[in-house]
């Protein structure tokens, strides 16, 4: 069994777990991730990322929005409680290096594993811009912890009711074609965010990752759930990713593979709300 | 000759028009008087030429002695002296290609399936056993309970199949200390997510599991070797003496054609463990979905591929098309499986090859285009070799397609292991005696010997158990 160490709400339907698993805690590195599943016998297994780990507490720190069911039958846990089953880390950590100047984009519920990306990127050596993209200001997550790693933060809104009134790629092709260009692009967030994200870079040629999240069951590599086209190629994310250069990555295809099961995951919510 | 005479048992089966509608067991298991009689049958040959076919050796006429005397448990303890899995395999083997083959039965009748039906009797020992198991006095498992002295030697078992069941009850039972490490929540390997209830109620697998952990053996969940930790640690940091590797076949094959990843293409291995493993056939109480197709197309011949299409009809499917190249007569899958499916409704199309699949202008599978073969020169199998019929290519109409072309092996392991050799398969290149190229390393199963079956996985498990227990000395 896998205790709820601490549970905190970060914003509307977002919250933080720290979740008892030494093992995994060990051996994590950034840009990994979990597959958890809140009960044995009829639970979903869902991936989330590993947004922090304490070694010495053996516990690692899960970020994550309530969506859909298994989201929100976990929002519904408390400090105390078991989750049945956490498998990990799984996916390949993040290439690390000293890149120079290099630009995390960071949208929405993005903003949890892209914090242990940039923090280690830091560490690295590398100049680092943060640009935090969110719909209004509640839904801004982890900025403080951004803040204190970053050179330069920048954060932006749909509304704009804080930091600027645009969307990521507005800074994002600034900073492209401004004196700093960068050398090094992440972005994390909603896929058509990464989408767009790769597209403003690709005239720059700057080199682009961002951090794909198909939809998993198993996450290694058995069912080929988790498959995306990159450069043409098939590619399992749970595998070969969760990294991918975002050039190459076929983004219709993926959006239209995450849609794979909406009316049942409609259905699921539906019934959710109504017990709760 | 008067036995001869004796009439196959048939076996009881579920009515094909209900279980299109349930998961429950297709084929019930004989009744007592069946067995009797079926076990009548069998001519006690000296040479005995179906001990041969078994890939374990399993002492058929003895057994089937035992029977015809009524002494089941007896039967079942000579079956335990070679296979650990009786009520699986006697489900699960492709009994026409083994032990029946070769039957003087089947042979003196012209006709193999004519044999003396040596799986459906070792089913029903196995049976016999699962139910009287807590009075029978001389219960195998109890004896299983007991493992001589501690060796004190520890032994990692890697994954959670017929092979790492087999090996670890084998180790267990010699005195060493057993942990058994499974990537996915519940131990089993195929037998719990790939192989559906229908045909091996999970059931069964769980007692078999339990069994282990009542000999002592410590199964860790969660835990995915070469990501959870690496399999060099486990040998120089957490103290194991040795290791055995029963990783299985688990990377789905694709046909790499065009339209392969649209919305509705599924890998068998995906559409097997939502429904087995997640239960979302369950769809009142499972949180996992799965695709509510309406028309089907599944790609392959073997038992894969039946496990797949016979789901699509329980989930509610109104058409299921199985597409194979070759002919009946070439198809890998039990014949068994292959007649119920049949029975349940779903259609093949032999000679049949996909060239591609195509999708509507949401990227959801709308249809799959056929091309149509014709049966050539033998080829070095001394199969006839279908060839494509130029100009025949022709559409069907479905809404999903279930890849079920085969598994190779999954490489997360090797290639997280510096040294391990492998074959140009991905196989893991062992010895006889299943010793792989690292010191105190042992493989068996699928992972060597690539998609096999559950016996042969057993018969390496049990292999690389003896080889260990001897090394360790
Ligand atoms: C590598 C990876 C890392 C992720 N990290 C985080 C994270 O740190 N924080 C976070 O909030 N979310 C993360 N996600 C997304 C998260 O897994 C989904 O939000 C979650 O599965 C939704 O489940 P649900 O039942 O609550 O919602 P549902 O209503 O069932 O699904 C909502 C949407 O999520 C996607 N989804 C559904 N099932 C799965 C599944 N089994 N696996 C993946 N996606 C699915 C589908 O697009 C679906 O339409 C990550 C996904 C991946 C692949
Ligand atoms: C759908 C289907 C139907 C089949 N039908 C039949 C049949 O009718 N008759 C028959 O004889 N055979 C059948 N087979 C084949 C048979 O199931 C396999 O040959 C057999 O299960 C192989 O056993 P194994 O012990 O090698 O591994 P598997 O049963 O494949 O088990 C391997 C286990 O190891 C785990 N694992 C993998 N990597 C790691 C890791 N790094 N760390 C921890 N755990 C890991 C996996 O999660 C899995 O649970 C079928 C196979 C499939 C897929
Ligand atoms: S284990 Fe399989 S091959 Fe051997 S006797 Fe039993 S059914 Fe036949
Ligand atoms: S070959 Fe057939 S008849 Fe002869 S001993 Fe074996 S099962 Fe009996
Ligand atoms: S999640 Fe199953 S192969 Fe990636
Ligand atoms: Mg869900």
């Amino acid at each position: 069994m896998y205790h709820i160490l601490h549970k905190e709400q970060l914003a509307e339907k977002v919250f933080l777990m720290k979740i008892q698993a030494p093992l995994i805690a060990q051996e994590r590195r950034a840009g990994q991730f979990v597959i958890i599943q809140p009960d044995t016998d009829f639970g979903e297994r869902i991936p989330l990322t590993i947004a922090d780990a304490d070694v010495t507490a053996g516990t690692i720190t899960l970020i994550f929005q309530a969506v859909g069911k298994t989201t929100t039958d976990l929002s519904a846990m408390q400090t105390g409680d078991p989750v049945a089953n956490v498998l990990g880390p799984l996916g390949n950590p993040t290439h690390i290096a000293n890149f120079g100047h290099v630009v995390c984009v960071a949208g929405g519920i993005g903003a949890a594993p892209m914090f242990p990306i940039a923090q280690a990127l830091k560490q690295a050596g590398n100049s680092l811009t943060l640009i935090i993209g969110a719909r209004s200001r509640e839904l801004v997550i982890l900025e403080e912890r951004m803040r204190s790693i970053a050179d330069n933060l920048i954060i932006c809104t749909d509304d704009g009711s804080y930091g600027r009134k645009a969307l990521v790629t507005e800074p994002l092709e600034e900073l492209c074609s401004g004196a700093d260009k960068p050398d090094k692009v992440f972005a994390i967030g909603p896929p058509v965010m990464m989408k767009f994200c790769a597209a403003t870079t690709k005239p720059y040629q700057v080199p682009t990752m961002v951090s794909l999240n198909t939809i998993m069951v198993d996450g290694t590599g058995m069912c080929g759930g988790c498959r995306v086209t990159v450069n043409g190629e098939t590619r399992f994310t749970c595998v070969d990713g969760p990294e991918f250069d975002g050039h190459q990555v076929d983004f219709e295809n993926m959006l239209a593979r995450l849609g794979s099961y909406r009316p049942q995951e409609q259905d699921a919510l539906h019934k959710c709300r109504i017990s709760v | 000759k008067q036995r001869l005479a004796i009439p196959q048992q048939e076996m009881p089966a579920q009515d094909p028009g209900q279980r299109r509608t349930n998961m429950s067991e297709v084929a019930l298991g004989y009744f007592e008087e069946q067995a009797l009689v079926e076990a009548e049958r069998c001519l006690q040959c000296k040479n005995a030429p179906c001990v041969a076919g078994c890939p374990v050796a399993i002492d058929i006429p003895g057994f089937i002695q035992k029977i015809t005397e009524r002494d089941y448990a007896a039967a079942h303890q000579i079956i335990n002296r070679t296979s650990l899995l009786p009520a699986v395999c006697g489900r699960v083997c492709p009994q026409e290609n083994q032990c029946q083959a070769p039957c003087t039965v089947g042979k003196s009748l012209k006709d193999t399936f004519q044999s003396v039906s040596i799986g459906r009797l070792e089913r029903f020992v196995a049976d016999w056993h699962a139910h009287h198991r807590h009075k029978n006095s001389v219960d195998a498992a109890t004896k299983r309970t007991e493992p001589p002295a501690a060796t004190g030697k520890k032994v990692g078992i890697i994954g959670s199949g017929p092979a790492s069941i087999t090996a670890a009850a084998d180790l267990r039972r010699a005195g060493h200390e057993v942990t058994m490490f499974e990537a996915f929540h519940k131990p089993g390997g195929v037998m719990m997510y790939g192989i559906p209830e229908f045909r091996l109620p999970k059931e069964i697998v769980e007692t078999e599991i339990d069994d282990l952990r009542r000999m002592g053996v410590e199964i860790r969940t969660n835990f995915l070797v070469g990501r959870t930790r690496k399999l060099t640690d486990l040998l120089e940091l957490d103290g194991f003496d040795a290791l055995f590797i029963g990783s299985g076949a688990g990377l789905p094959r694709f046909m790499h054609i065009e339209g392969e990843n649209l919305v509705g293409v599924f890998a068998a291995n995906e559409f097997l463990t939502r429904s087995n493993l997640m239960k979302a056939y369950d769809t009142s109480r499972a949180d996992t979905p799965i695709r509510q197709a309406r028309k089907v197309a599944v790609l392959g011949g073997g038992n894969v591929a039946m496990d797949a299409a016979r789901t699509a009809v329980r989930l509610g499917a109104e058409e299921v098309h199985v597409i194979y190249r070759r002919t009946r007569t070439e198809m890998p899958a039990r014949a068994e499986e292959v007649d119920h499916a049949e029975e349940e409704g779903v259609r093949f199309h032999f000679l049949h090859n996909p060239t591609r699949i195509i999708g509507d202008d949401t990227s959801h599978v709308c249809g799959i285009e056929l091309l149509r073969h014709e049966l050539g020169e033998p080829d070095d199998s001394g199969r006839r070799r279908p060839i494509p019929v130029p100009g025949s290519e022709h559409l069907m109409e479905v809404d999903t397609v279930i890849v079920s072309i085969g598994n190779s092996s999954n490489p997360l392991l090797v290639s997280s292991t510096p040294g391990l050799k492998t074959n140009r398969w991905g196989n893991i290149e062992v010895d006889e005696q299943c010793r792989t190229s690292l010191p105190k390393v042992y493989a068996g199963g699928d992972i060597v010997l690539g998609a096999a079956t559950v016996i042969l996985a057993m018969g390496q498990g049990r292999e690389a158990a003896a080889a260990i227990h001897a090394d360790l000395q």
